[in-house]
């Protein structure tokens, strides 16, 4: 039975960005070919959360399944703006405080039902502010949806709600399901959560859990024309090797979201049969973070994190160790992004200023043993890169006479003692960007965070300026106020380092070469595939 | 003889219930010493963070209250069949299990026939040859079988056959892409588990030729052999009759003592082979901390190695009559 207690082998929001990997994605280039109809798409992905209601549970691993079928009210377009979904326009009052949405016309549910502003009202209210992870936050004032007609959607929220904010986070938040099949029902545990009733171009077969989800066309999309693919099935396959074997085998199709290791992405990149790389996943980066817990008081002098930046040598870990997927972030909103400004303060490697700081912060070698300026543990979550980074990060801090000690456990052991009980010393983990800071970015550093939360501020570090802009930039509707605020945030925190955002990378994915108009926009493997197709 | 079977089967039965009670309380402490809880291993797989969300989880799993309390609970609720409520799944745990039941049974008693058969005939061949190259070429093989890990040869074996070869699929119990029912599903099924089932096999296979090997080299030195001779009974005849029905004692004794290995491979091919079994739900039920789940796969698994044994010990019965005479 030792067999269980094996860690399993998925390559958990792995990858990283191909800037040498050998081939690029170019999807959607070959304007000249006509699309074929018909056929099969199999695609697989490493995770399965066992629901497929989009409007109370937000999570790559659900978006990947449920994209197809349930449509959100506003995407993103090729260049990362707005585009109309179920929305086909909006508009923010002067104030902010009112944001009035117009519904496309002609949408039929899969029942054959008409989508109408009461399905927006009804999810808004019902779903996304009562039970959507982030959803509760992102729509903690609004107090009402009006519908005037049925083809008017007007959100009424208590304080500004920056239109900008809103439409980004609107792609993986704002999901609507039909309110007909909801209301009055006990939502959480609705059988349409696992056989899921959408507007999108594909409708729901079949789904094992933990296997698969089988869709096929919906004849009836409004968007005429589309799907060009008869069936769409994704596969859950967290077994990396397996998935590989699967994918060149020509068992399925593509592979998104990191799901294979790494040298798997440098093989088959040199591979005709296949397209490897980062293209289609541009609108949610990845950092790998490096948090102290500054309730230890060696560690709550920011001189020691600076001292830790300083000793790491992340050129050298990303070329050598990392084979060119990421690269040295700075700050904590990634380059590309909307809010990023560069020079915010930065850490290039130094080890005779890091031993400098660890003497002025009073950690001089001897202290923690012969030779030893601090000794600790080290903390990383469950990822091939994660762990891998910490033991650089280990083997780094031992040149410059910190001891760390690593304990490793699986990702649920991570969530209880580092988001949870806070029995740490130095973690390591991923965070994922949200297109907006104010959707799962700030909380890695605002205070006063309960415990239990992942991927916020386990830290214990409190900065009443950055908790104040933090507050302000939420509901502040001028775009250069804006980002003015964040920029000042980024200062802050990168100046301070609570937790240093050190390395940036965008997740991969792997291709067939048959499929077309693929990775087309920058969050293409949770978009819905309407017009992907697969030549013969 | 049918009564006193039953008599058997009931003492059986008693004789495991103190044992699979103090299987159960063990794993739920030990699962408790493992950090995080079921709502933990969901937050980290959803990859996003709520400071809401977590307690209203926990609320609606029920894993809010102290350990001894949901122990008792969890006790009560087993003592009227139930098995409580999968939070990986949100349906009965009974339902899920009985749901991946038939993937892993194929693979376990295919696995296990196979290994059987082709075991016990080569282990004949091999004991008949004895010193000489079958015997050697065969005592060789079998020991790179036993010492080999059984991923290995599913991941060699998926890149052979499906990869370069592209003769066998390379995972899945079906062809999701393909629409198929009646005897074209079963034949689809079946060519899926041809890799997995000669992984699973080959292990056991090398097992039970070195055992049948040797238990048929110690009968064949038999009085009762030579007295089978002596009678004029001719060399097929007395390897059949027996020879092989006195050294299957052996072999068939491991057999019901591996049933129970056999399930912990299964972990290991089902996740290689992404086969919707038992063994794989196990897993992740260890990865979510899915305390319901865990302890419904135990109790099915131990009911499961229980009947085995008692199979077994059947088997024994018709083997060699003068084992029900004692009892």
């Amino acid at each position: 039975m030792s067999s269980f207690l094996l860690p399993r082998r998925h390559a958990l929001l792995a990858g990283g960005a191909a800037l040498l990997a050998p081939t690029v994605l170019t999807g959607g280039a070959r304007a000249q070919e006509t699309p074929r109809r018909g056929g099969v798409l199999v695609a697989q992905t490493f995770s399965d959360l066992r629901t497929l209601n989009p409007a109370i549970r937000t999570s790559f691993a659900i978006h990947v399944y449920t994209s197809k079928m349930v449509e959100p009210l506003v995407d993103l377009d090729a260049e990362g703006k707005p585009a109309p979904r179920l929305a086909v326009s909006w508009e923010s009052s002067p104030d902010g405080k009112t944001i009035t949405f117009g519904l496309r016309k002609g949408v039929q549910w899969h029942d054959g039902k008409p989508f109408t502003s009461a399905d927006v009202q009804f999810c808004a209210m019902e779903m996304w502010r009562k039970y959507q992870n982030f959803g509760t936050q992102l729509h903690r004032n609004l107090t009402a949806v009006d519908t005037p007609d049925p083809h008017t959607a007007v959100f009424r929220y208590s304080v500004p709600m920056p239109l900008p904010l809103l439409l980004r986070a609107a792609a993986e938040l704002c999901q609507v399901v039909p309110r007909h099949v909801y209301e009055g029902t006990d939502i959480l545990n609705n059988p349409a959560n696992t056989a899921p009733i959408g507007t999108g171009p594909f409708k729901f077969v079949s789904y094992v859990p933990g296997q698969h989800v089988i869709m096929e066309r919906n004849p009836n999309y409004w968007m005429e024309g589309f799907p060009y693919l008869d069936r769409v099935v994704i596969r859950c396959i967290p077994d990396a090797p397996a998935a590989v074997a699967a994918l060149e085998s020509g068992d399925v199709m593509l592979s998104v979201y990191s799901s294979l290791p790494r040298v798997d992405y440098v093989r088959l990149g040199k591979d005709s049969r296949f397209r490897v790389g980062t293209k289609g996943n541009e609108a949610n980066p990845l950092f790998n973070t490096i948090g102290f817990n500054t309730r230890r008081p060696e560690l709550a002098d920011p001189r020691v994190r600076r001292a830790f930046a300083h000793a790491l040598d992340l050129d050298f870990y990303t070329k050598n160790f990392d084979y060119g997927f990421s690269r040295r972030a700075q700050g904590p909103w990634p380059s590309g992004s909307t809010f990023f400004v560069p020079g915010v303060p930065d850490y290039p490697f130094d080890p005779k200023k890091a031993e400098a700081l660890f003497d002025e912060a009073r950690l001089k070698r001897g202290t923690a043993g012969p030779g030893l300026r601090y000794k600790g543990r080290i903390m990383p979550n469950t990822s091939e890169g994660i762990r891998q980074l910490a033991v650089f990060i280990q083997q780094s801090m031992k040149k410059v006479g910190v001891q760390l000690d690593m304990q490793v456990m699986d990702s649920p052991g991570y969530n209880r003692k580092v988001n949870t009980e806070w029995d740490f010393e130095i973690c390591t983990d991923t965070g994922t960007y949200r297109g907006d800071p104010a959707v799962g970015s700030t909380i890695w550093y605002r205070s006063g965070i309960p415990p239990g939360t992942p991927w916020s501020n386990q830290f214990g570090w409190k900065n009443e300026e950055l908790d104040r802009v933090s507050d302000e930039a939420a509901t502040e509707i001028d775009p250069d106020k804006r980002k003015a605020l964040y920029n000042r945030f980024a200062t802050i925190a990168n100046s301070e380092i609570p937790v240093w955002m050190a390395l940036q990378q965008l997740m991969m994915s792997a291709v067939n070469v048959k499929v077309r108009n693929d990775h087309n926009m920058p969050r293409w493997p949770s978009s819905s595939w309407h017009d992907t197709w697969l030549a013969s | 003889m049918i009564l006193r079977l039953f008599w058997l089967a009931l003492r059986r039965l008693a004789a495991s219930l103190p044992c699979l009670a103090i299987i159960f309380v063990t794993l739920f402490f030990l699962l408790q010493l493992a950090p995080g809880d079921a709502v933990d291993a969901m937050l980290s797989q959803m990859g996003t963070s709520d400071d809401r969300l977590a307690a209203a989880l926990r609320d609606q799993y029920g894993l809010a209250g102290p350990q001894s309390a949901r122990l008792l609970a969890y006790m009560g609720r087993l003592a009227h069949f139930d098995l409580g409520q999968s939070v990986q799944y949100g349906k009965p745990v009974l339902d899920v299990i009985l749901s991946r039941v038939p993937a892993t049974l194929a693979l376990m008693t295919s696995a296990l026939l196979l290994a059987f058969i082709l075991g016990s005939a080569v282990g004949i061949v091999a004991a008949r040859r004895v010193n000489r190259w079958p015997d050697t070429l065969i005592s060789t093989l079998g020991l790179v079988f036993y010492a080999t890990p059984s991923f290995w040869f599913g991941l060699m074996g998926i890149l052979l056959f499906s990869v370069k070869l592209g003769w066998l699929p390379s995972g899945g119990l079906t062809d999701v892409s393909a629409n198929r029912d009646g005897f074209a599903f079963l034949a689809d099924v079946a060519v899926h588990l041809v890799l997995p089932v000669t992984t699973l096999a080959l292990i056991y296979f090398a097992i039970y030729l070195r055992i049948m090997r040797a238990s048929m080299l110690e009968v064949m030195t038999l009085d009762f052999i030579r007295t089978a001779r002596a009678k004029g009974v001719r060399e097929t005849g007395v390897l059949v009759r027996h020879a092989l029905r006195n050294a299957l004692l052996p072999l068939v004794t491991v057999l019901g003592l591996q049933a129970g290995a056999m399930l912990g491979g299964a972990v290991v091919v089902e996740g290689i082979f992404t086969l919707p079994g038992i063994g794989s739900l196990a897993l992740d039920a260890v990865l979510g901390r899915d305390l319901n789940m865990l302890l419904g796969i135990v109790l099915m698994s131990s009911v499961l190695v229980i009947l085995v044994n008692f199979v077994v010990d059947l088997a024994y019965a018709r083997l060699d009559p003068r084992i029900l005479a004692q009892e």
